[in-house]
């Protein structure tokens, strides 16, 4: 699992390339801790090199929509991939966390 | 063939059963008598509904031939939970759960934050989680589920073994256990509780064979064998999805709870004094649309995430614009004042307001909208972060005091499988004084109830038949305290005023009666198979008052939100002497009985009653009598001598 960050206009991107698991999941809560306390709270994860993400994944995705919300942001995902997808719906998540076809989308609209 | 011939006495049973309860209600009830003969039948059909739930559980028995070899690489978390027990205790538990063969980590979750425990838990290299900084004050902390969903969210292993402080596991628990996880749809392995501290006559019924064999090994057999709380290995998968189908729900709950108060909120801010300037009605009449176009959006099921955003946006950029006008308007008039030069401005010249005051004035903490509470409370209900708990996802189960039931009953509505492993893996202490039990069943059975009222397992979806039916009859067998009342108060009455609730006691009545409680004993002798389960039927008629008051306590906590007078069970015993207070109810009634008994026999020999009604009721009397002797004991009972043990019988 690896984690990078970029800030652009509006917003910093995040990736995290690899699976995201209940061993990476804490990892992702911290990087994103971090990038928001550096001062981006528009927060887009890019989830297209994100083979695998399992619920302790999902579960630390909510804690840093918690976290950006906070810091009076929003954490958004984009380019999720079919099985990635397939956990959202399964734990119905996809009816909190809308999923964007790319990162520079993600905030496109305000 | 133990099947085939459990099948056949439940059959037997049923169809007796039914033949007599049938009968009862047709042909039986005495109407000049309807204040008892009504009551009497009612409790006997609720004991014929639990004798034929009891038969579908065991219908099904699975005795399991052991697990296959587990996964080499499986991780596993062991969970310690302790609140205020002894530090002795918990570190025994905990290094014996150390040596656990299984590679595995050992974490001591201590809800009583003591630093003397963090101590020993370092110097052992023993992990040790307290509550998260999340977890205010103004939070629910909600009991060992709190303790338990917090520490969730520190560790990552793939399994979770959790036990209680006193709870001693042996060192091959997880080879036995963690094979079942094979299978990819098993959330949850349960082995049974069992205790080290319980002499052989178990004068507290604290040992529970019934349940810990031929119960759970019949719910195994529906999918449906449920979670104790302890000494059970769960999957953290199956956990966080529940925990995130959870938050989905609750989020959702909350925000359509928050539009719908939305509209009197605002009203409510309208007529209050404050709104006077044009500004202030501005951003509520924003307010209103932001939340209006929400609900709309609500019902096209947009993602939440979005709708409680675009809602924040929009009342952030409408309370900017009041803010930004305030201060404008501030500026303006220090200017003026520094012109009038009627105030000293120093060096700097006219003071200047802050570039990022209007922001920081408009962020929610400082927000004018603070004054509108009612409006307020709406817009922070409105988000996504639930914020009145300390952790969005909370896996396991918050609804309940017995959280593991509840946690159980979704994970199988989500389609996961559990097993019952039939086989002591670890050894734990029972409560050694009547009063710790009576705190313990109290606990158990309110927290059953309480799953029953918030979420009846008969219309939870996702449930099989089965499933919600053994669900049910763990609930069932609570209501019993009720039916208890009503058969002490049927031979007292006949005894004291000759009133009979049954027309007639003729061979029609003995005819269905008397075989159908023979093969209510032998359905017991069958699937108990020599498990001596006289004392759990002794203790399930003579706790009749703490049954009631589970029952009454869940339902006004669960319907009018009065808190339940919860206690955790203490560990260690009660001191001071035998405490009949405890149990006056019960003395009461075995008075009554006692008396009645008396003026039966009083009765029969002036030609007052007649023989065959006084001696049936009599001998009901001398039933419960006996049955309710265990008290006696269990008041006497001066806890556990281990040297004594064998002398005792």
């Amino acid at each position: 699992m690896e984690f990078s960050y970029e800030v652009r206009d509006s917003y910093a991107e995040v990736k995290a390339d690899g699976r995201l698991n209940m061993v990476s999941a804490p990892k992702l809560r911290e990087f994103v801790t971090d990038v928001i306390a550096g001062g981006s709270n528009r927060i887009v994860v890019n989830l297209e090199n994100t083979a695998f993400m399992d619920s302790s994944g999902l579960g630390a995705l909510i804690g840093c929509l918690k976290a950006a919300r906070q810091a009076g942001g929003d954490l958004r995902i984009a380019a999720v991939q079919p099985q990635v997808k397939m956990v959202l719906e399964l734990t119905s998540m996809d009816r909190v966390l809308t999923s964007y076809a790319s990162a520079e989308e993600a905030f496109s609209n305000d | 063939m133990t099947r085939f011939w459990t099948r056949l006495v439940v059959v037997l049973t049923v169809v007796l059963g039914l033949n007599y309860v049938a009968w009862r209600w047709a042909a039986s009830l005495n109407w000049e008598a309807w204040w008892i003969a009504v009551p009497l039948v009612v409790a006997e059909t609720y004991s014929l509904i639990d004798v034929m739930l009891f038969g579908m559980t065991v219908w099904n028995l699975k005795i399991r031939k052991g697990a296959p070899e587990p996964p080499h690489d499986a991780t596993v978390d062991v969970f310690i939970t302790t609140y205020n027990e002894d530090l002795d205790m918990v570190m025994t538990t905990a290094l014996a759960a150390q040596k656990i063969r299984h590679p595995h980590s050992t974490w001591i979750l201590d809800d009583g934050d003591r630093l003397g425990l963090k101590a020993l838990a370092e110097e052992h290299g023993l992990g040790y989680v307290t509550r998260s900084e999340d977890w205010t004050a103004t939070v629910p902390r909600h009991a060992k589920a709190g303790n338990l969903n917090n520490a969730l969210m520190v560790t990552h292993g793939e399994f979770l073994l959790i036990l209680d402080a006193d709870q001693i596991p042996e060192p091959d628990i997880l080879d036995k256990t963690l094979g079942y996880f094979n299978n990819r749809r098993v959330a949850l392995v349960q082995t049974p509780q069992y205790f080290s501290n319980v002499p052989p006559h178990d004068p507290l019924g604290s040992q529970a064979p019934l349940f810990y064999g031929p119960i759970q090994q019949g719910k195994d057999g529906w999918n449906a064998a449920f979670f104790c709380g302890a000494n059970a290995i769960l999957r953290r998968e199956a956990l966080m999805q529940l925990g995130l189908m959870g938050y989905v729900k609750e989020t959702e709950k909350s925000i359509r709870r928050a539009l719908a108060a939305s509209r009197s909120a605002i009203s409510k801010a309208r007529k209050s004094a404050d709104v006077d300037t044009p500004l202030v009605a501005g951003v509520l009449a924003e307010v209103e649309a932001a939340t209006r176009k929400a609900q709309q959006q609500l019902e096209a099921r947009e993602p939440l995430g979005e709708i409680t955003y675009r809602v924040r946006r929009r009342v952030d950029a409408a309370v900017q614009k009041l803010v930004q006008a305030d201060v404008s308007a501030l500026h303006a008039d220090l200017e003026e004042i520094a012109a009038m030069e009627l105030a000293h401005v120093g060096d700097a010249g006219v003071p200047v307001v802050a570039d990022d005051a209007v922001q920081r004035m408009s962020a929610r903490d400082w927000s004018p909208l603070g004054a509108l509470e009612s409006v307020q409370a709406v817009l922070d209900a409105l988000s996504v972060e639930r914020n009145d708990e300390a952790q969005p996802v909370m896996p396991l189960a918050t609804i309940s005091v017995t959280e593991d039931m509840a946690t159980a009953m979704r994970m199988h509505a989500m389609g996961w499988e559990s097993v019952y492993h039939h086989e002591i893996l670890a050894y734990g202490l029972a409560p050694e004084d009547l009063k710790t039990m009576l705190t313990q069943r109290l606990r158990w059975a309110q927290g059953t109830i309480q799953v029953l009222l918030r979420e009846n397992p008969l219309v939870q979806k996702g449930l099989k038949i089965g499933q919600r039916l053994m669900y049910f009859a763990t609930m069932w067998t609570y209501l019993s305290g009720y039916a208890a009342i009503i058969y002490f108060a049927a031979p007292i009455i006949y005894l004291l005023l000759g009133i009979l609730p049954v027309t007639s006691l003729s061979w029609d009545f003995f005819a269905r009666f008397i075989p159908f409680m023979v093969a209510n004993q032998l359905l017991f002798a069958v699937a108990g198979r020599g498990i001596p389960t006289w004392r759990g039927q002794q203790y399930s008629l003579a706790l009749f008052p703490t049954w009631i008051k589970a029952c009454s306590t869940a339902a006004r906590n669960v319907w009018f939100g009065r808190p339940l007078g919860f206690a955790v069970t203490p560990k260690a015993r009660q001191s001071g002497g035998p405490s009949w207070s405890l149990i006056r109810p019960q003395i009461v009634v075995c008075a009554l009985l006692a008396i009645a008994a008396v003026v039966g026999m009083i009765r029969l020999a002036t030609g007052l009653a007649e023989p065959l009604g006084t001696l049936v009721n009599v001998g009901w009397v001398i039933f419960d009598l006996v049955v309710m002797s265990i008290l006696v004991r269990a008041v006497l009972y001066k806890g556990y001598e281990p040297a004594a043990d064998p002398a005792v019988r």
